[in-house]
């Protein structure tokens, strides 16, 4: 018998009925329900002043269609979870490096964003304590921060015997902006910038779940035509980002047409949202209640008449790449990760689909347009760089076809219901399925209505782990494509 | 008359040179539906780059500021014994062959010795990957001239390319100079760092071998190198097409237009199979050299059957 609180996608609850049970009942039921196939959304540790800290876990799949919430109080230092459970392994890293309470046990417990430097002097780029590997004909690599593309900031370190990478570790927290911390006591005029600029990439995506934290927190319901016009945003968010990272696979390994293409392409798609708000990233374009911006008549038209160009042309250059044997035989094989292990470390997205887990937030927590009109979830099981590609390759068509049909049966009626006020101690958790996988806020106000609890996971930040793993025995020459194959977000796991 | 135009073979490579890899490049953009950059544009990087300061790591020493002048004049050197097709070379004795394969390995050795100098992990990988796979194309390369040195009987390149004619594509010495010449294509594009062996457009540090050992070459010292990996391209590509190119008449300007031209189509050549396929997985890259060798080796067979 578990005390979970099963809750639907971005249904508000009272705060106070969050289950609270002790810490051993809750590490055992988390445990078993984690090694039960259920996934570790969430694992964060909640300080406030007026009472003890406590540890919220949320998890997906134990329940058909919803989430499930426990907490317990917590002192100082409590037994890690991590041992049984690989998923909680970087949450319980960022509990013990915000809030100072130590999960006992943990195997490899350093911070996972703010290493400091030598007796507590300010931090130095790379310089951290490093899993290492002795012996004289072994070699360290150190790449970054700084790199020679124009890319985020990352440190990855490579322990290297000749060209075979041993482990990979990888320092991340350089675009630490400290967003969680400035939302608390919000929501204000500042929240919906933080919200688009979490992770550049994922401006709909990230503004999508606050909005329906927001709306279920206020009570708000949203008119069914805002629901289609937010599901065009998202689609057409990662039809261009999966075109992108397409063409940017293709220039990795050195081919050239796909690459040229599919730049130009992923512009063309950008640019339809640019047609629907005036910016080309979404920005402005989702707000609390509905949405900001209309598409009338001519403008379906026009947006459907580049889908048609866009499918054609994407087509054409991303079936020639999948055509020819040397691009083929570049991918596959490359950067292999099991099932067992994708589920064991808690890949979400693409990156978990490709190794064959079929999970996917648009149709297992449905929400908004996705109740009505479903997308078929697609996966692969080679778990490599080919099925990373591939599974985006199938995800950009099945797009397209859903985007055309929400363009044809737009819903009439308004756009956008008045925003009102938050309620005073509600809780939610609200997941939706971002290009990059699954983006969890889970929110809660206090007496006076303001967010006391905001925590964001971007999908990066359950699957950069996923690509250290990937790393073990393969050549060291193949890493870039690897890393492009994940794609991750340096800001977004930062935030 | 003759002489004259050897040396105005040497003028045109060195002034010529950078204007290949434009060649390339156009063709890659047409292929990739993009304008490109003006063709020109190698000339403008050197250019650029000579008119800059270079700066110097306090861990590196005389060796690394040596690697660039000696590859320099190393490979200026091996265009000197360089013939192309019929125009015979400036400098031509029995021989010179070993000596110009192994001008061409003393600019790999200082480019290499000049790259562990720094004591950087980047380009410590780098030289290592360019002397494991330089490893493999030098048999290639090797056992190519051996076949044409049998086939033709004499021991120096002039005599190699010019004076014998291979009677081009046809018979046994058709398939001596198709087997020779598939070979050498494989070591061209090894040699000179292009796709499918290495990427020169990537910025990806962890995958490149020949840009990852001038890293650390600023200002005049990359420009150096840049004009030096230009005209290694050339002679490659002045080797290979010297040995396809039919032209072989008995006047020495018309044998010169014909070889110039062959070199450009052999920059083409380069664009076009740059364009078309991806790069090998870095494991991958020894079998195709070791098969290039086999090639070079059924040639050697072929003549001493």
């Amino acid at each position: 018998m578990s005390d979970f609180l099963h809750v639907y996608n971005a249904h508000a609850f009272p705060a106070a009925d969050c289950p609270q049970v002790d810490f051993e009942t809750f590490r055992r039921q988390v445990v078993e329900a984690v090694a039960g196939g259920a996934r570790l959304a969430v694992l964060t540790a909640q300080q406030a002043a007026s009472q003890d800290s406590r540890l919220i876990a949320v998890l997906m799949g134990l329940e058909a269609e919803r989430l499930s919430v426990l907490s317990c109080p917590v002192g100082s230092s409590y037994a890690a979870l991590t041992p049984q459970c690989p998923a909680a392994h970087w949450f319980e890293r960022e509990i013990a490096e915000q809030t100072g309470i130590q999960p006992a046990g943990h195997p490899w417990l350093k911070p996972i964003r703010f290493i400091p430097g030598p007796q507590g002097s300010a931090p130095l780029p790379g310089v951290a304590d490093m899993f290492g590997m002795a012996g004289s004909e072994v070699h360290e690599v150190a790449v970054g921060p700084v790199h020679a593309g124009v890319i985020e900031p990352g440190h990855f370190r490579f322990q290297c015997h000749g060209e075979t990478v041993y482990h990979l570790e990888i320092l991340l927290g350089y675009q630490h902006r400290g967003v969680e911390r400035a939302l608390r006591g919000g929501p204000d005029r500042r929240t919906r910038h933080y919200m688009e600029t979490l992770a550049g990439d994922t401006t709909i995506g990230h503004a999508h779940t606050w909005c329906r934290a927001t709306e279920a927190l206020a009570g708000t319901r949203v008119p069914a035509r805002a629901q289609a016009i937010r599901g065009l945003a998202a689609e057409l968010e990662r039809l261009a980002n999966h075109i992108g990272d397409l063409g940017a696979l293709a220039g990795d390994v050195g081919f050239l047409p796909t690459q040229s293409y599919c730049g130009r392409i992923r512009g063309d798609v950008l640019n339809m949202t640019a047609a629907l708000c005036g910016n080309r990233f979404g920005r402005g374009l989702l707000c609390p209640g509905g949405v900001a911006f209309d598409v009338d008549g001519p403008l379906a038209e026009e947006l459907l008449r580049r889908l048609e160009r866009i499918s054609t042309d994407a087509g054409g250059a991303i079936e020639l790449m999948f055509r020819t044997p040397s691009v083929l035989a570049r991918m596959e094989g490359v950067g292999a990760l099991s099932t067992e292990t994708a589920r064991q470390i808690g890949l979400v997205g693409p990156a978990a689909r490709a190794c064959g887990v079929d999970i996917d937030v648009r149709r297992d927590q449905p929400y908004s347009i996705y109740r009505f009109s479903h997308i078929p979830v697609c996966t692969w099981s080679d778990g490599d760089c080919f099925a990373r590609a591939y599974v985006r390759w199938l995800e950009i068509q099945h797009s397209l076809t859903f985007v055309k049909e929400q363009l044809r049966s737009l819903p009439a009626g308004a756009i956008c219901q008045p925003p009102q006020p938050l309620r005073a101690g509600q809780m939610t958790v609200a997941v939706v399925e971002g290009w990059r996988g699954q983006i969890v806020h889970l929110v809660s106000t206090d007496a006076a209505g303001r967010f006391d609890l905001y925590k964001v996971v971007d999908p990066s930040f359950y699957n950069w782990f996923g690509l250290a793993c990937v790393l073990r025995g393969q050549q060291i020459s193949d890493f870039p494509l690897c890393n492009k194959s994940f794609n991750l977000s340096y800001c977004g796991h930062d935030l | 008359m003759a002489t004259a135009v050897s040396i105005l073979h040497v003028v045109l490579a060195l002034v010529l040179a950078p204007l290949l890899l434009g060649v390339i490049n156009r063709v890659k953009a047409k292929f990739a539906g993009r304008r490109g950059q003006p063709l020109l544009q190698a000339y403008y990087d050197i250019a650029k780059l000579l008119r800059k300061g270079a700066v110097y790591s306090r861990t590196t020493t005389w060796v690394f500021r040596l690697g660039p002048i000696v590859s320099l004049a190393a490979v200026v050197a091996s265009l000197l014994l360089l013939p192309l097709g019929a125009v015979v070379a400036v400098v031509a004795f029995p021989g010179d062959l070993l000596l110009w394969v192994y001008l061409l390995g003393l600019m790999r050795f200082v480019t290499v010795l000049a790259a562990l100098d720094t004591g950087s992990a980047f380009e410590g990988m780098g030289a290592s990957r360019e002397v494991q796979f330089s490893l493999l194309a030098e048999p290639a390369l090797l056992l190519g001239l051996v076949a044409l040195a049998a086939w033709s009987g004499g021991l120096s390149l002039s005599q190699l390319t010019g004076t014998h004619s291979t009677g081009w594509l046809t018979g046994t010495a058709g398939a001596i100079t198709l087997l020779v010449s598939a070979s050498w294509l494989a070591v061209l594009l090894t040699e000179n760092a292009r796709i499918p062996v290495d990427d020169p457009n990537t910025h990806l540090e962890l995958t490149m071998i020949h840009e990852v050992m001038v890293l650390d070459h600023g200002g005049v010292d990359l420009g150096l190198i840049q004009y030096a990996a230009a005209v290694k391209l050339w002679v490659f590509a002045a080797l290979l097409a010297g040995v396809l190119l039919p032209v072989r008449t008995a006047w020495p300007l018309v044998n010169l237009a014909g070889g110039v031209a062959g070199v450009l189509a052999v920059a083409m050549g380069v664009g076009v199979i740059e364009s078309t396929m991806a790069r090998l997985r870095l494991l991958r890259v020894p079998q195709m050299l070791v098969a290039a060798a086999v090639l070079a080796a059924l040639a050697v067979v072929l003549v001493l059957r």
